[in-house]
């Protein structure tokens, strides 16, 4: 059986996938590569919900709750992926480039 | 189990955001969300393992490698960081920290881990949470009308 894993395993792997996410996030220059570390941090959230939706003791409505935050948090980055890959082809045809720190016609 | 797909998830985020050409880090992505649906296996969440395989790894992935396909191809292989990489390493540290922190100082009763089934789980989606449910799919829908809009060559607008 499988109840040697526990909720802090989630905690802690979803922490570190966050982790890693928000690094990419702020270290990478390419728009897409920002885009795919957004995904990471979205899925860190999920797996935590997860986790939480398995071993913490509740009610069931609660749990069920979990998985269907889960089903809403991957629609919406679904809609998010695609409105941000039409930003981003968008922007490589005004400026032929996606580099973020190239695309400086908001900087004041 | 565990340690096999928290490895392949971790492994495939680090190889997302460490990869030098942009076409590795798309695989590496690949990587990382299987290993994010065999943690939900391990949850005993079939259907979102399922749903994750299908989306993220039939969809979402697809999607970016089109976006690398139609951006500029001569830089794939020489991607280069922000300036400011260090001071991010610090700071997604410090949110590391902080978070396994917070996992260690909170007290949650656990229990053994609780199966959700097919059944229950979309009774209480179309049930309780139809209206959310309705809502979802029409952001759904109009993102990807926006998105259409967005990219589309715009000779036909000009008056």
């Amino acid at each position: 059986m499988i109840g040697v894993i526990e909720l802090a395993h989630f905690q802690v792997l979803a922490a570190a996938l966050f982790a890693i996410g928000l690094y990419g996030v702020l270290a990478r220059r390419s728009a897409v590569l920002i885009l795919m570390s957004i995904e990471l941090m979205l899925n860190a959230v999920n797996i935590n919900l997860i986790g939480y939706a398995a071993f913490v003791e509740m009610a069931q409505p609660q749990r069920e709750l979990g998985h269907v935050l889960v089903i809403f948090v991957i629609t919406i980055a679904a809609a998010e992926l695609a409105l941000a890959v039409a930003i981003i082809l968008r922007l490589y045809r005004n400026r032929s480039s996606v580099n973020v720190d190239e695309i400086d016609v908001l900087k004041w | 189990m565990f340690y096999v797909a928290g490895a392949l998830t971790l492994g495939g985020a680090l190889g997302v955001v460490i990869s030098r050409n942009i076409v590795y880090a798309a695989f590496a992505l690949f990587v990382s969300l299987l290993g994010v649906a065999g943690l939900f296996l391990l949850a005993v969440a079939e259907f979102l393992a399922l749903v994750q395989v299908l989306i993220y790894g039939g969809a979402i992935v697809i999607v970016i490698l089109f976006t690398l396909m139609l951006t500029r191809i001569q830089d794939f292989q020489h991607l280069s960081d922000n300036p400011q990489w260090p001071a991010a390493a610090v700071v997604a540290i410090a949110i590391f920290g902080l978070l396994v922190a917070s996992v260690v100082f909170t007290e949650v009763r656990t229990t053994q881990s609780q199966r959700i089934g097919f059944e229950s789980m979309s009774e209480t989606l179309f049930r309780n949470w139809a209206v959310p449910f309705e809502v979802a799919s029409l952001v759904l829908l109009v993102a990807l009308i926006g998105a259409v809009v967005m990219v589309r060559e715009d000779g036909d607008r000009r008056d």
